[in-house]
């Protein structure tokens, strides 16, 4: 017992002493995000645009060379989120907090950016709030709310008039439900019914049959991506619900590239709301996907771009800077930021340090032998509903 | 383990025995102090770790001293969390009496779930726990008008301990909190399972059918223990609540009760220390390799146990006290 | 009437990729005591073989399904005899670390060579969609699954009630001690056993990437699946599985169908509920 102990001890203390962290020049940017475990696929594309972005605009940014401090939550853990953000601002030093693939961890690194005075990046996490907990933070991606109020105006006008909402029981499905909901009853439609999905749900049979049986003229659609997706369309195609019957709306995830590649003909007809898309119809995309696609021998995702979109934020608050790293200088710098992005324009509103852009109207068609998500309609400028609400 | 001795001892001397503190465990606990002078950059991860281990010692008690192996402990550690979070957003943000009220909720729960647990053994028994398990974060997260579901519970703030340590960026007084918590509990712990009641647990684990002979109820022992450990993983899960100021469904999930028993089963199961060294071992290994390489860090994971298997069976703990006696028991 | 046919095939399919997933645990479980969490890798290893034998050689779907049995097969083949067979007398908790670990390093190794990406297949075109059977409509994939299901237990039942290698496994399962008293070599018996298991996991594995796909923390997501199946069907009992599947996928199913808030719920009320009535599951001996 005795020897065990003290080679324990003696064990640990060799563990605890890690590589420290020296040398105030370089920049630091913490990349936090879930690289292992069930959503290890969306960090590993956040983690492709932003070393493609490096890699076309150099490691070094107004005279200061970018250093990557890459660290994994495993998942939807705050807890642990917050430490890593906490060990980065107090042992890595690091100036810039980023990356943030899901809600809580966002939310807990918030705490971190608040009180540190760091600059963060949100290049993904999708609830409206995060932005308000920092008011060091912005947000390069997107929120739901965005895309549900505006797919729920295109119905409108496209002529639906009842519609059911499928939505992930959890908070960006909230979201998505609740701007759906409140877009297309304010525009004058009528919601028939809807359903909130266990976010870990094999199989969607009998929830796409429930919303069958009250035979809506509409069904509106958000769960997260992976393999669901796949699941849920091959779910609408047994149940017979054709989508050039009953229009299938969604966010851009039931849709994305993998989904469609296992969906197959099935999927044809079916319609998004989206702000990005490998498919989208701009040269600055065309070169952004041939480079990406050279690079990591697939297309790039929504998650690829907000690291991409993200690293941009980064180095050009860095130029107006001149190099500067505290929170204050890189937040002002951000405000008000407008730059053209392979989704189009975007811009960071200065108010609530939210991202402004175009929102897509997609239809999946065939071109060529491939299914892909064909824009035909957008709005411009959408800015996050729930926080404009916040301020009537 | 034991301190053999030649003679037999009367079973109030054997106790005593037992319960004399030595030289490596006074060791082991000042070690623990070693953070705050050699470490001062990684004190949030110590104080994370310090949790985790209370949280392995919890399980120890039901699984070293009971025989009873749980896939669903996080549900106390979760519950804990939940109501030390809740109460500090709808009470007030005092940490110690939050610790308690996070104590209390789990070891009631525990209490009534204990009538369930004690009628199982093997196979159908961990099932129960991890059925049960699942249960309760399927609640949390449906109940996400006062959990915050899969967002997390917001608006968690904790007042400094008595008014004065504030919980700063540091984690200086997460980890002194969290280490000052884990020791007060392990001591009760310690002196549990040296007392009566901790022989017969063992002898439960030993035969479950033979012990009521003796006069030792079995059921009404694991009941007991199993309720204060759910009142001990209620307390680790406050912890961790209150020094990060977060909650969320990943403190009550699956993962979190799979991660715990491979720690204490790595660390070795029925010592006391096993938890602890395995929380240590596992946490810092995964620091440092997913430090190294944020992806693919369960590789050398699964090297290391697979390792711990082949060549210290029983837990790093167990297996060293046998090599050590195997060597003892060559020598002349 | 219509929906509740509907949703009883659902669920009958749903449960038949279950049983598929978790037959062979059931009985290496029953047989040696031996506790096999890396039982969901080799389900994962034959996805993946699918995957790229369609995707990058080109076969047809029905081409990859034996191919995935049997890599299935021979890697826990290997694995048996480098690892498991070491550990048949120790512990449990020794038989979960070590395999736990396994599944860990089966993780990395599957998001290290193929990448975290969901793989993406595409069934043959008369596999997909659904046919309209008086006013129902069935999907084909499912109607496959059943048939797939219904046919592996019967070929796995004829195996065990009339030929002699099942007369053994029979005899290990029932009593190991009586049966090696009698010559009977289980070890070898065991050996042969683990293999069969493994590999219909692996087909397990291939089948259900239409339904639920494929990524590398499959290894871990069925795990609990499987694990239900298996407690409630009781060890070592091929009807026990069979049942249980069956009730769990027709409950998820049905669950949803009637009470989506309870949804998440139920497969686990299922359980507590079979266990607290029957603790040696369904079909269970011991």
């Amino acid at each position: 017992m005795r020897k065990m102990l003290l080679g324990a001890i003696g064990l640990t203390a060799a563990l605890f002493v890690a590589p420290a962290a020296h040398a105030q020049t370089p920049l630091k940017i913490g990349l936090i995000s879930a690289y292992s475990g069930q959503f290890a696929d969306t960090a590993a594309q956040i983690d492709n645009g932003v070393k493609l972005y490096i890699k076309q605009h150099g490691d070094v940014v107004a005279g200061r060379k970018i250093e990557i401090l890459r660290k994994d939550t495993g998942g939807p853990n705050p807890d642990v989120a917050k430490r890593l953000a906490q060990e980065l601002v107090v042992r890595d030093s690091a100036d810039i907090l980023a990356g943030f693939t899901l809600t809580p961890e966002a939310m807990a690194a918030s705490d971190i950016s608040a009180e540190a005075k760091k600059f963060m990046v949100i290049m993904n996490a999708a609830t409206s709030i995060i932005t308000t907990k920092s008011n060091y933070s912005a947000r390069v991606s997107l929120t739901l709310p965005m895309i549900g109020e505006t797919i729920a105006k295109w119905a409108y006008k496209d002529g639906v008039r009842k519609a059911y909402t499928m939505v992930a029981d959890f908070g960006p499905g909230h979201d998505a439900e609740q701007s759906f909901q409140k877009a297309f009853k304010e525009a004058g439609g009528e919601i028939v019914g809807s359903v909130r999905m266990p976010v870990a749900n094999p199989d969607f049979s009998a929830f796409v049959q429930r919303a069958k049986d009250l035979n809506p003229e509409s069904i509106f659609v958000f769960i997260p991506g992976g393999a669901q997706p796949s699941a849920l369309g091959k779910a609408f195609a047994e149940r017979g619900v054709d989508p050039n019957k009953i229009r299938i709306l969604s966010t851009g995830e039931p849709v994305d590239e993998t989904a469609l590649k296992s969906l197959g003909d099935i999927a044809v007809g079916r319609i998004s709301a989206w702000h990005y898309d490998y498919n989208l119809n701009n040269p600055l995309n065309k070169k952004f996907v041939a480079a990406f696609n050279a690079e990591f021998k697939r297309n790039p995702d929504f998650f690829a771009l907000g690291g991409y979109d993200g690293m941009h934020l980064i180095y050009e608050s860095l130029k107006k800077t001149g190099g500067k790293s505290d929170g204050d200088s890189l937040i002002a710098a951000a405000k008000g930021m407008k730059w053209d992005s392979p989704r189009g324009p975007v811009s960071i509103d200065p108010e609530t340090r939210d991202v402004v852009n175009t929102v897509y109207i997609r239809r999946v068609q065939k071109v060529g032998n491939e299914l892909v998500n064909v824009e035909f309609d957008k709005f411009e400028n959408v800015k996050d509903p729930v926080k404009a609400a916040m301020k009537k | 383990m034991i301190a053999t001795t030649g003679t037999a001892l009367t079973p109030h001397a054997y106790l005593q025995a037992r319960s004399r503190w030595g030289v490596i465990e006074i060791a082991f606990w000042l070690a623990t102090l070693l953070p705050f002078f050699l470490f001062p950059n990684y004190l949030s991860l110590a104080s994370q770790i310090a949790i985790t281990a209370l949280f392995a010692l919890s399980l120890d008690l039901i699984l070293g001293y009971a025989g009873i192996v749980s896939l669903g402990h996080a549900a106390f550690f979760g519950l804990g969390a939940y109501a030390a979070g809740i109460f500090s957003k709808f009470v007030w943000g005092e940490p110690l009496s939050g610790l308690v009220v996070a104590a209390v909720v789990a070891g009631v729960v525990g209490y009534a779930t204990s009538f369930i647990i004690a009628r199982f053994r093997h196979l159908t028994l961990i099932m129960i726990t991890l059925g049960l398990g699942f249960l309760v974060h399927e609640l949390a997260n449906s109940a996400h008008f006062i959990t915050g579901g899969a967002d997390g519970l917001q608006g968690v703030r904790i007042w400094p301990i008595f008014n004065y340590f504030r919980f700063d960026l540091y984690g200086y007084t997460a980890y002194s909190y969290s280490l000052v918590v884990l020791f007060l509990t392990f001591l009760v712990a310690r002196r549990l399972i040296n007392s009566p009641f901790g022989l017969a647990l063992r002898g439960i684990r030993e035969n479950p059918n033979r012990m009521p002979a003796i006069g030792a109820s079995s059921r009404a022992h694991i009941r007991k223990i199993y309720t204060i450990s759910a009142t001990i993983a209620g307390i680790a899960g406050g912890l961790l609540a209150q020094t990060t100021e977060t909650v969320s469904l990943g403190s009550i999930d699956f993962q979190r009760s799979a991660d715990v028993v491979v720690m204490l089963v790595l660390g070795g199961v029925g010592k006391l220390y096993g938890g602890l060294l395995g929380a240590i071992i596992f946490m810092v290994a995964r620091d440092q390799f997913s430090g190294l390489n944020p992806q693919f860090w369960y590789f050398p994971i699964g090297v290391l146990l697979v390792a711990v298997v082949m060549f210290l069976p029983g837990g790093i703990l167990g297996g060293l006290s046998r090599l050590l006696a195997g060597i003892r028991g060559r020598r002349p | 009437m219509g929906p509740i046919v509907g949703v009883l095939f659902d669920g009958f399919a749903y449960g038949m990729l279950l049983f598929l997933l978790s037959v062979g645990l059931s009985v290496t479980l029953g047989m040696m005591n031996f506790v096999n969490l890396a039982h969901c890798a080799f389900a994962m290893l034959g996805g993946y073989v699918t995957v790229t034998l369609m995707n990058q050689m080109g076969w047809p779907f029905f081409a990859t399904l034996p191919a995935s049995f049997l890599a299935a097969a021979v890697a826990s083949i290997f694995l048996e005899r480098a690892l498991y067979r070491r550990l048949y007398r120790a512990g449990e908790l020794d038989q979960v670390l070590l395999t736990i670990g396994l599944a860990f390093i089966s993780v990395a190794v599957a998001a290290y060579i193929f990448g975290t990406i969901q793989q993406p297949i595409q069934t043959p075109s008369y596999l997909r969609g659904s046919i309209q059977i008086g006013g129902i409509t069935f999907g084909v994939y499912r109607m496959f699954l059943v048939a797939t299901g219904l046919a592996v237990a019967l070929i796995l039942v004829l195996t065990l009630e009339y030929t002699r290698f099942g007369a053994q496994v029979r005899a290990a399962v029932d009593n190991q001690r009586m049966a090696r008293g009698l010559g009977i070599n289980v070890e070898g018996a065991f050996a042969i056993t683990f293999a069969l298991g493994s590999g219909l996991a692996g087909l397990g594995g291939s089948l259900a990437i239409e339904i639920v796909g494929l990524d590398p923390s499959f290894a871990f997501i069925y795990l609990v699946y499987v694990l239900i199946v298996v407690s409630v069907g009781g060890l070592g009992s091929i009807g026990g599985s069979f049942a249980a599947a069956v009730l769990i996928g027709i409950s998820d199913i049905a669950g949803k169908y009637y009470v989506p808030q309870l949804g998440a719920f139920l497969i686990y009320l299922v359980m507590v509920a079979v266990l607290m009535w029957r603790p040696q599951g369904l079909f269970g001996k011991r």
